[in-house]
Protein backbone atom coordinates (compact mmCIF):
# COMPACT_ATOMS: atom_id res chain seq x y z
CA UNK A 1 0.00 0.00 0.00
CA UNK A 2 1.55 3.30 -1.03
CA UNK A 3 1.31 6.15 1.42
CA UNK A 4 -0.13 9.54 0.58
CA UNK A 5 0.76 12.95 1.93
CA UNK A 6 -2.03 15.28 3.00
CA UNK A 7 -1.43 17.22 -0.25
CA UNK A 8 -2.09 14.22 -2.50
CA UNK A 9 -5.50 15.39 -3.72
CA UNK A 10 -4.09 18.88 -4.31
CA UNK A 11 -1.36 17.46 -6.57
CA UNK A 12 -3.88 15.40 -8.50
CA UNK A 13 -6.19 18.38 -8.93
CA UNK A 14 -3.23 20.27 -10.43
CA UNK A 15 -2.80 17.45 -12.97
CA UNK A 16 0.43 16.12 -11.49
CA UNK A 17 2.01 12.97 -12.87
CA UNK A 18 2.29 10.75 -9.79
CA UNK A 19 4.96 8.11 -9.16
CA UNK A 20 5.92 5.77 -6.36
CA UNK A 21 8.84 7.28 -4.43
CA UNK A 22 10.09 5.18 -1.53
CA UNK A 23 6.61 3.84 -0.90
CA UNK A 24 4.94 7.26 -1.29
CA UNK A 25 2.63 8.38 -4.07
CA UNK A 26 4.35 11.63 -5.05
CA UNK A 27 4.21 14.17 -7.91
CA UNK A 28 7.13 13.81 -10.35
CA UNK A 29 5.96 16.88 -12.29
CA UNK A 30 2.89 19.01 -12.94
CA UNK A 31 3.50 19.20 -16.71
CA UNK A 32 7.08 20.18 -17.49
CA UNK A 33 9.88 19.18 -15.15
CA UNK A 34 12.25 21.57 -16.93
CA UNK A 35 9.93 24.57 -16.52
CA UNK A 36 9.56 23.74 -12.83
CA UNK A 37 13.34 23.57 -12.53
CA UNK A 38 13.71 27.01 -14.12
CA UNK A 39 10.95 28.45 -11.93
CA UNK A 40 13.00 27.54 -8.86
CA UNK A 41 16.28 28.87 -10.32
CA UNK A 42 14.70 32.13 -11.49
CA UNK A 43 11.79 32.88 -9.16
CA UNK A 44 10.18 30.59 -6.59
CA UNK A 45 8.91 27.03 -6.55
CA UNK A 46 7.45 24.75 -3.89
CA UNK A 47 7.79 21.05 -3.20
CA UNK A 48 5.67 18.79 -1.06
CA UNK A 49 8.27 17.02 1.06
CA UNK A 50 5.80 15.74 3.64
CA UNK A 51 7.02 12.21 2.98
CA UNK A 52 10.20 13.04 4.87
CA UNK A 53 10.31 11.87 8.46
CA UNK A 54 10.36 14.28 11.39
CA UNK A 55 11.66 12.83 14.65
CA UNK A 56 11.75 14.74 17.93
CA UNK A 57 14.23 13.74 20.62
CA UNK A 58 13.60 14.69 24.22
CA UNK A 59 15.56 14.11 27.38
CA UNK A 60 18.29 15.60 29.52
CA UNK A 61 20.97 13.50 27.77
CA UNK A 62 19.83 14.19 24.18
CA UNK A 63 22.95 16.17 23.36
CA UNK A 64 25.21 13.40 24.67
CA UNK A 65 23.18 10.92 22.61
CA UNK A 66 23.58 12.94 19.40
CA UNK A 67 27.32 13.37 20.02
CA UNK A 68 27.40 9.56 19.93
CA UNK A 69 24.91 9.01 17.08
CA UNK A 70 26.12 11.53 14.47
CA UNK A 71 29.39 11.95 12.56
CA UNK A 72 29.05 15.73 12.64
CA UNK A 73 29.19 17.39 16.03
CA UNK A 74 26.10 18.92 17.62
CA UNK A 75 28.57 20.89 19.76
CA UNK A 76 28.50 23.32 16.82
CA UNK A 77 24.84 24.07 17.59
CA UNK A 78 24.99 26.87 20.13
CA UNK A 79 22.02 29.03 19.20
CA UNK A 80 18.39 27.97 19.54
CA UNK A 81 16.99 26.95 16.13
CA UNK A 82 20.38 26.32 14.52
CA UNK A 83 20.60 23.35 12.12
CA UNK A 84 23.37 20.96 11.17
CA UNK A 85 23.72 18.50 8.27
CA UNK A 86 25.19 15.15 9.30
CA UNK A 87 25.61 11.53 8.38
CA UNK A 88 24.49 8.77 10.72
CA UNK A 89 26.98 5.91 10.39
CA UNK A 90 27.16 2.26 11.27
CA UNK A 91 30.17 0.80 13.10
CA UNK A 92 31.90 0.14 9.76
CA UNK A 93 31.68 3.83 8.87
CA UNK A 94 28.98 3.21 6.24
CA UNK A 95 26.22 5.78 5.87
CA UNK A 96 22.87 4.66 7.34
CA UNK A 97 21.31 7.99 6.34
CA UNK A 98 22.01 11.69 5.96
CA UNK A 99 19.86 14.08 7.94
CA UNK A 100 19.37 17.54 9.36
CA UNK A 101 19.35 18.06 13.12
CA UNK A 102 17.83 21.18 14.71
CA UNK A 103 18.76 22.44 18.17
CA UNK A 104 15.51 23.40 19.88
CA UNK A 105 16.59 23.39 23.52
CA UNK A 106 19.02 21.68 25.88
CA UNK A 107 16.65 18.73 26.14
CA UNK A 108 15.01 18.91 22.69
CA UNK A 109 16.46 18.30 19.24
CA UNK A 110 14.60 17.59 15.99
CA UNK A 111 15.80 15.32 13.18
CA UNK A 112 14.55 15.29 9.61
CA UNK A 113 15.51 12.04 7.88
CA UNK A 114 14.81 10.50 4.47
CA UNK A 115 11.47 8.88 3.67
CA UNK A 116 12.89 5.75 2.05
CA UNK A 117 15.01 4.97 5.13
CA UNK A 118 12.35 5.79 7.73
CA UNK A 119 11.90 2.32 9.26
CA UNK A 120 15.57 1.43 9.56
CA UNK A 121 16.46 4.90 10.83
CA UNK A 122 13.83 4.77 13.56
CA UNK A 123 14.90 1.28 14.60
CA UNK A 124 18.56 2.31 14.73
CA UNK A 125 17.93 5.56 16.59
CA UNK A 126 15.67 3.83 19.12
CA UNK A 127 18.23 1.10 19.71
CA UNK A 128 21.05 3.59 20.22
CA UNK A 129 18.91 5.88 22.40
CA UNK A 130 18.27 3.20 25.01
CA UNK A 131 21.44 3.83 26.98
CA UNK A 132 20.75 7.57 27.11
CA UNK A 133 17.16 7.62 28.32
CA UNK A 134 16.18 9.70 25.29
CA UNK A 135 12.59 9.68 24.07
CA UNK A 136 12.38 9.12 20.28
CA UNK A 137 9.12 10.46 18.92
CA UNK A 138 8.12 10.41 15.27
CA UNK A 139 5.90 13.33 14.24
CA UNK A 140 3.68 12.01 11.42
CA UNK A 141 1.14 14.74 12.16
CA UNK A 142 3.42 17.22 10.38
CA UNK A 143 3.52 18.01 6.68
CA UNK A 144 6.46 19.78 5.07
CA UNK A 145 6.67 22.22 2.17
CA UNK A 146 9.99 23.43 0.71
CA UNK A 147 9.79 26.89 -0.89
CA UNK A 148 12.92 27.56 -2.91
CA UNK A 149 14.28 30.15 -5.31
CA UNK A 150 15.64 33.70 -5.36
CA UNK A 151 12.18 35.13 -4.55
CA UNK A 152 11.07 32.31 -2.24
CA UNK A 153 11.81 34.02 1.07
CA UNK A 154 10.04 37.24 0.11
CA UNK A 155 6.94 35.33 -0.95
CA UNK A 156 6.84 33.33 2.28
CA UNK A 157 7.48 36.42 4.43
CA UNK A 158 4.45 38.10 2.88
CA UNK A 159 2.24 35.33 4.23
CA UNK A 160 3.51 35.46 7.80
CA UNK A 161 1.89 37.32 10.65
CA UNK A 162 3.24 40.89 10.77
CA UNK A 163 4.82 40.40 14.17
CA UNK A 164 6.95 37.53 12.84
CA UNK A 165 8.12 38.98 9.52
CA UNK A 166 11.19 40.96 10.59
CA UNK A 167 12.44 38.13 12.76
CA UNK A 168 12.03 35.47 10.07
CA UNK A 169 13.55 37.78 7.45
CA UNK A 170 16.69 37.97 9.62
CA UNK A 171 16.87 34.21 10.06
CA UNK A 172 20.37 33.10 9.07
CA UNK A 173 21.16 30.24 6.71
CA UNK A 174 20.72 26.84 8.32
CA UNK A 175 18.59 28.21 11.14
CA UNK A 176 14.93 27.77 12.02
CA UNK A 177 12.26 29.51 14.09
CA UNK A 178 8.57 29.28 14.84
CA UNK A 179 6.21 31.73 13.14
CA UNK A 180 2.52 32.22 12.44
CA UNK A 181 1.38 31.62 8.88
CA UNK A 182 -1.92 32.36 7.11
CA UNK A 183 -4.96 32.22 9.46
CA UNK A 184 -2.55 32.00 12.39
CA UNK A 185 -1.39 28.48 11.56
CA UNK A 186 1.75 27.52 13.52
CA UNK A 187 4.81 27.07 11.28
CA UNK A 188 8.36 25.89 11.87
CA UNK A 189 10.33 27.85 9.28
CA UNK A 190 13.87 26.70 8.44
CA UNK A 191 16.21 28.48 6.04
CA UNK A 192 17.40 25.24 4.50
CA UNK A 193 16.88 23.46 1.21
CA UNK A 194 17.93 20.94 -1.38
CA UNK A 195 18.14 23.03 -4.54
CA UNK A 196 21.17 25.34 -4.23
CA UNK A 197 18.82 28.32 -3.99
CA UNK A 198 17.85 30.39 -1.01
CA UNK A 199 14.49 29.61 0.57
CA UNK A 200 12.69 27.94 3.41
CA UNK A 201 11.63 24.46 4.37
CA UNK A 202 8.43 24.80 6.37
CA UNK A 203 7.07 22.20 8.77
CA UNK A 204 3.32 22.66 9.23
CA UNK A 205 0.62 20.66 11.04
CA UNK A 206 -0.95 18.41 8.39
CA UNK A 207 -4.41 19.95 8.80
CA UNK A 208 -3.05 23.35 7.65
CA UNK A 209 -0.87 22.09 4.78
CA UNK A 210 -3.43 22.54 2.00
CA UNK A 211 -4.22 26.11 3.12
CA UNK A 212 -0.51 26.91 3.25
CA UNK A 213 0.04 25.42 -0.24
CA UNK A 214 -2.86 27.42 -1.65
CA UNK A 215 -1.67 30.65 -0.05
CA UNK A 216 1.80 30.09 -1.51
CA UNK A 217 0.31 29.38 -4.95
CA UNK A 218 -1.73 32.59 -4.71
CA UNK A 219 1.53 34.41 -3.90
CA UNK A 220 2.97 33.16 -7.20
CA UNK A 221 4.99 30.19 -5.96
CA UNK A 222 5.05 27.49 -8.68
CA UNK A 223 4.35 23.86 -7.69
CA UNK A 224 7.38 21.72 -8.58
CA UNK A 225 7.69 17.95 -8.54
CA UNK A 226 10.33 15.50 -7.39
CA UNK A 227 11.77 15.45 -10.93
CA UNK A 228 12.80 19.10 -10.70
CA UNK A 229 13.94 18.58 -7.11
CA UNK A 230 16.33 15.89 -8.35
CA UNK A 231 17.91 17.97 -11.15
CA UNK A 232 18.13 21.02 -8.87
CA UNK A 233 19.95 19.17 -6.10
CA UNK A 234 22.28 17.46 -8.58
CA UNK A 235 23.25 20.81 -10.13
CA UNK A 236 23.76 22.13 -6.60
CA UNK A 237 26.15 19.25 -5.85
CA UNK A 238 24.02 17.63 -3.16
CA UNK A 239 24.04 13.90 -2.55
CA UNK A 240 20.98 11.68 -2.74
CA UNK A 241 20.91 8.85 -0.22
CA UNK A 242 20.69 5.41 -1.83
CA UNK A 243 22.13 6.68 -5.10
CA UNK A 244 25.30 8.55 -4.09
CA UNK A 245 25.96 6.81 -0.79
CA UNK A 246 24.64 3.94 1.30
CA UNK A 247 25.78 1.62 4.07
CA UNK A 248 28.69 0.30 1.97
CA UNK A 249 30.11 3.78 1.42
CA UNK A 250 31.89 6.00 3.95
CA UNK A 251 31.64 9.81 4.01
CA UNK A 252 35.25 9.95 2.69
CA UNK A 253 34.08 8.12 -0.45
CA UNK A 254 30.99 10.29 -0.90
CA UNK A 255 32.58 13.74 -0.71
CA UNK A 256 31.02 14.18 2.71
CA UNK A 257 34.29 14.51 4.62
CA UNK A 258 33.30 18.11 5.40
CA UNK A 259 30.42 16.78 7.51
CA UNK A 260 32.64 14.57 9.68
CA UNK A 261 33.88 16.20 12.87
CA UNK A 262 36.90 14.36 14.29
CA UNK A 263 36.79 16.53 17.38
CA UNK A 264 38.80 15.65 20.46
CA UNK A 265 37.38 12.97 22.72
CA UNK A 266 34.03 12.40 20.97
CA UNK A 267 33.35 8.71 20.46
CA UNK A 268 30.70 8.63 17.72
CA UNK A 269 29.50 5.48 15.97
CA UNK A 270 31.78 4.66 13.03
CA UNK A 271 34.62 6.93 14.16
CA UNK A 272 37.20 4.17 14.58
CA UNK A 273 36.45 2.81 11.11
CA UNK A 274 36.66 6.27 9.55
CA UNK A 275 40.00 7.01 11.20
CA UNK A 276 41.40 3.68 10.04
CA UNK A 277 40.21 4.29 6.49
CA UNK A 278 41.78 7.74 6.52
CA UNK A 279 45.09 6.37 7.82
CA UNK A 280 45.15 3.49 5.32
CA UNK A 281 44.16 5.75 2.41
CA UNK A 282 40.71 6.01 0.86
CA UNK A 283 40.48 3.82 -2.23
CA UNK A 284 37.51 5.39 -3.99
CA UNK A 285 36.59 9.01 -4.53
CA UNK A 286 33.48 10.80 -5.71
CA UNK A 287 33.93 13.25 -8.56
CA UNK A 288 31.83 15.53 -10.74
CA UNK A 289 31.52 14.87 -14.48
CA UNK A 290 30.32 17.05 -17.35
CA UNK A 291 29.39 15.65 -20.78
CA UNK A 292 29.93 18.29 -23.46
CA UNK A 293 28.67 16.02 -26.24
CA UNK A 294 25.05 15.15 -26.79
CA UNK A 295 23.70 12.42 -24.58
CA UNK A 296 22.65 11.93 -20.99
CA UNK A 297 24.74 10.61 -18.10
CA UNK A 298 22.70 8.22 -15.97
CA UNK A 299 22.95 6.16 -12.82
CA UNK A 300 24.78 2.87 -13.41
CA UNK A 301 26.75 3.82 -16.52
CA UNK A 302 30.34 2.61 -16.53
CA UNK A 303 33.13 5.20 -16.14
CA UNK A 304 36.48 4.35 -17.72
CA UNK A 305 39.69 5.85 -16.31
CA UNK A 306 43.42 5.18 -16.62
CA UNK A 307 43.41 3.51 -13.20
CA UNK A 308 40.29 1.38 -13.46
CA UNK A 309 36.55 1.50 -13.80
CA UNK A 310 34.05 3.52 -11.85
CA UNK A 311 30.34 4.11 -11.96
CA UNK A 312 27.90 6.97 -12.43
CA UNK A 313 25.94 7.61 -9.23
CA UNK A 314 23.47 10.47 -9.81
CA UNK A 315 23.42 11.57 -13.45
CA UNK A 316 20.99 13.64 -15.46
CA UNK A 317 20.45 16.30 -18.03
CA UNK A 318 21.00 19.57 -16.14
CA UNK A 319 18.41 22.12 -17.31
CA UNK A 320 20.38 25.18 -16.14
CA UNK A 321 23.45 24.03 -18.08
CA UNK A 322 21.62 22.38 -21.00
CA UNK A 323 23.96 19.42 -20.87
CA UNK A 324 24.42 16.31 -18.79
CA UNK A 325 26.29 16.25 -15.48
CA UNK A 326 26.87 13.49 -12.96
CA UNK A 327 28.52 12.33 -9.80
CA UNK A 328 30.71 9.27 -10.22
CA UNK A 329 32.71 7.07 -7.87
CA UNK A 330 36.08 6.15 -9.34
CA UNK A 331 39.34 4.70 -8.02
CA UNK A 332 41.50 7.20 -6.11
CA UNK A 333 44.59 8.43 -7.98
CA UNK A 334 45.32 10.02 -11.34
CA UNK A 335 42.37 9.10 -13.60
CA UNK A 336 43.79 10.52 -16.86
CA UNK A 337 41.28 11.01 -19.67
CA UNK A 338 37.86 9.87 -18.48
CA UNK A 339 35.17 8.32 -20.67
CA UNK A 340 31.66 7.07 -20.01
CA UNK A 341 30.09 4.07 -21.72
CA UNK A 342 26.64 5.10 -22.96
CA UNK A 343 24.92 2.15 -24.65
CA UNK A 344 28.20 0.80 -25.98
CA UNK A 345 29.62 4.15 -27.12
CA UNK A 346 32.51 5.64 -25.15
CA UNK A 347 32.09 9.40 -24.81
CA UNK A 348 34.70 11.72 -23.26
CA UNK A 349 33.69 13.55 -20.08
CA UNK A 350 35.35 16.31 -18.09
CA UNK A 351 36.21 15.84 -14.44
CA UNK A 352 35.12 18.97 -12.56
CA UNK A 353 34.82 20.36 -9.10
CA UNK A 354 31.18 20.78 -8.15
CA UNK A 355 28.62 22.28 -7.35
CA UNK A 356 27.74 22.71 -10.99
CA UNK A 357 25.30 25.59 -10.30
CA UNK A 358 25.08 28.05 -7.42
CA UNK A 359 22.47 30.80 -6.92
CA UNK A 360 21.04 30.38 -10.38
CA UNK A 361 24.36 30.56 -12.27
CA UNK A 362 26.71 27.92 -13.70
CA UNK A 363 29.87 27.69 -11.59
CA UNK A 364 33.27 28.54 -13.09
CA UNK A 365 34.72 25.79 -15.23
CA UNK A 366 31.40 24.01 -15.83
CA UNK B 1 -4.12 14.70 -24.25
CA UNK B 2 -4.56 15.45 -27.93
CA UNK B 3 -6.80 13.29 -30.06
CA UNK B 4 -5.25 10.26 -31.72
CA UNK B 5 -5.24 10.75 -35.52
CA UNK B 6 -7.34 8.08 -37.21
CA UNK B 7 -4.87 7.48 -40.07
CA UNK B 8 -2.14 6.19 -37.78
CA UNK B 9 -1.22 2.64 -36.86
CA UNK B 10 0.47 1.80 -33.57
CA UNK B 11 2.76 -0.55 -31.73
CA UNK B 12 1.64 -1.54 -28.26
CA UNK B 13 4.92 0.08 -27.22
CA UNK B 14 3.53 3.50 -28.28
CA UNK B 15 5.25 4.11 -31.62
CA UNK B 16 3.05 5.34 -34.46
CA UNK B 17 3.33 4.63 -38.19
CA UNK B 18 1.83 6.77 -40.96
CA UNK B 19 1.70 5.14 -44.39
CA UNK B 20 2.66 7.62 -47.09
CA UNK B 21 3.02 7.45 -50.86
CA UNK B 22 5.50 5.09 -52.48
CA UNK B 23 5.66 2.51 -49.69
CA UNK B 24 7.12 5.00 -47.22
CA UNK B 25 6.18 4.91 -43.55
CA UNK B 26 6.77 7.83 -41.18
CA UNK B 27 7.45 6.83 -37.55
CA UNK B 28 7.12 8.68 -34.26
CA UNK B 29 5.94 8.17 -30.69
CA UNK B 30 2.45 8.83 -29.40
CA UNK B 31 1.33 11.84 -27.44
CA UNK B 32 0.65 9.49 -24.55
CA UNK B 33 4.26 8.24 -24.72
CA UNK B 34 5.77 11.73 -24.70
CA UNK B 35 3.60 12.67 -21.73
CA UNK B 36 4.76 9.57 -19.85
CA UNK B 37 8.41 10.26 -20.64
CA UNK B 38 8.30 13.93 -19.71
CA UNK B 39 10.57 16.63 -21.15
CA UNK B 40 12.72 15.12 -23.89
CA UNK B 41 16.33 16.30 -23.98
CA UNK B 42 18.06 14.06 -26.52
CA UNK B 43 17.12 11.91 -29.50
CA UNK B 44 19.48 9.34 -30.98
CA UNK B 45 18.37 9.05 -34.61
CA UNK B 46 19.01 6.04 -36.84
CA UNK B 47 21.38 6.53 -39.77
CA UNK B 48 20.00 7.04 -43.25
CA UNK B 49 20.40 3.77 -45.09
CA UNK B 50 20.26 1.69 -41.93
CA UNK B 51 17.95 -1.28 -42.02
CA UNK B 52 15.43 -1.60 -39.24
CA UNK B 53 13.33 -4.57 -38.20
CA UNK B 54 9.77 -4.48 -36.93
CA UNK B 55 9.77 -4.79 -33.14
CA UNK B 56 13.47 -4.00 -32.78
CA UNK B 57 15.04 -0.84 -31.40
CA UNK B 58 15.70 1.74 -34.13
CA UNK B 59 16.20 4.97 -32.18
CA UNK B 60 16.47 6.21 -28.60
CA UNK B 61 14.67 9.10 -26.97
CA UNK B 62 15.93 10.42 -23.67
CA UNK B 63 13.88 12.47 -21.27
CA UNK B 64 15.28 14.06 -18.14
CA UNK B 65 14.38 10.94 -16.24
CA UNK B 66 15.01 8.01 -18.60
CA UNK B 67 16.28 6.69 -21.92
CA UNK B 68 13.76 4.73 -23.98
CA UNK B 69 14.21 2.58 -27.05
CA UNK B 70 11.97 3.31 -30.03
CA UNK B 71 10.84 0.03 -31.57
CA UNK B 72 10.26 0.18 -35.30
CA UNK B 73 6.64 -0.56 -36.29
CA UNK B 74 7.77 -1.93 -39.67
CA UNK B 75 10.91 -3.36 -41.30
CA UNK B 76 12.82 -1.69 -44.09
CA UNK B 77 15.44 0.91 -44.94
CA UNK B 78 15.64 4.30 -43.25
CA UNK B 79 15.39 6.97 -45.95
CA UNK B 80 14.94 10.14 -43.91
CA UNK B 81 15.50 11.24 -40.31
CA UNK B 82 14.18 14.29 -38.47
CA UNK B 83 17.44 16.20 -38.00
CA UNK B 84 15.55 19.07 -36.35
CA UNK B 85 15.17 16.86 -33.27
CA UNK B 86 18.94 17.04 -32.66
CA UNK B 87 18.60 20.66 -31.60
CA UNK B 88 14.97 20.64 -30.53
CA UNK B 89 14.07 17.26 -29.03
CA UNK B 90 11.20 19.00 -27.21
CA UNK B 91 9.40 19.12 -30.58
CA UNK B 92 8.22 15.61 -29.72
CA UNK B 93 6.64 16.91 -26.51
CA UNK B 94 4.99 19.73 -28.39
CA UNK B 95 3.72 17.87 -31.47
CA UNK B 96 4.22 14.11 -31.15
CA UNK B 97 1.96 13.17 -34.08
CA UNK B 98 3.23 15.91 -36.43
CA UNK B 99 6.51 17.86 -36.34
CA UNK B 100 7.87 15.41 -33.80
CA UNK B 101 8.21 12.51 -36.27
CA UNK B 102 11.49 10.62 -35.92
CA UNK B 103 12.31 8.78 -39.16
CA UNK B 104 10.88 7.54 -42.47
CA UNK B 105 11.36 3.95 -43.55
CA UNK B 106 10.85 2.35 -46.99
CA UNK B 107 8.98 -0.72 -45.84
CA UNK B 108 10.03 -4.12 -47.07
CA UNK B 109 6.94 -6.08 -46.03
CA UNK B 110 3.56 -4.39 -46.32
CA UNK B 111 1.92 -7.30 -44.46
CA UNK B 112 3.54 -6.06 -41.24
CA UNK B 113 1.04 -3.20 -41.23
CA UNK B 114 -1.70 -5.71 -40.44
CA UNK B 115 0.06 -6.56 -37.18
CA UNK B 116 -0.25 -2.98 -35.93
CA UNK B 117 -3.11 -1.53 -33.89
CA UNK B 118 -5.52 0.96 -35.38
CA UNK B 119 -6.25 4.21 -33.54
CA UNK B 120 -9.19 2.91 -31.52
CA UNK B 121 -7.40 -0.29 -30.48
CA UNK B 122 -4.41 1.82 -29.39
CA UNK B 123 -6.69 4.14 -27.46
CA UNK B 124 -7.86 1.10 -25.53
CA UNK B 125 -4.26 0.13 -24.72
CA UNK B 126 -3.68 3.60 -23.32
CA UNK B 127 -6.87 3.57 -21.28
CA UNK B 128 -6.03 0.19 -19.78
CA UNK B 129 -2.62 1.53 -18.78
CA UNK B 130 -4.13 4.51 -17.02
CA UNK B 131 -6.40 2.42 -14.82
Amino acid sequence: MTEKTVLNATHRALGARMVDFGGWDMPINYGSQIEEHHAVRRDAGMFDVSHMTVIDLHGARTKAFLRHLLANSVDKLKVHGKALYSCMLNEQGGVIDDLIVYFLGDAHYRLVVNAATRAKDLAWIQQQAQGFGVEVKERPEFAMVAVQGPNARAKVLGLLHEVDRARIEKLGKFAAAAAQGPHGMPLFVARTGYTGEDGFEIIVPAEHAVALWEALAAAGVVPAGLGARDTLRLEAGMNLYGQDMDETVSPWEANLGWTVALDEGRDFIGRAALEKQKADGVRRVMVGLVLDEKGVLRHGQKVLTAIGEGEILSGSFAPTLEKAVAFARIPAGEPGAVRVDIRGRELPVRLVKYPFVRDGKPCDGI
Amino acid sequence: MSEIPGDLKFNKTHEWARVEDGGLVRVGISDHAQAQLGDLVYVELPEIGASVTAGNAAAVVESVKAASDIYSPVSGEVVEVNEALSDKPETINEDAFGEGWIYVVRMSDRAELDQLLDASAYEEVVENEDH
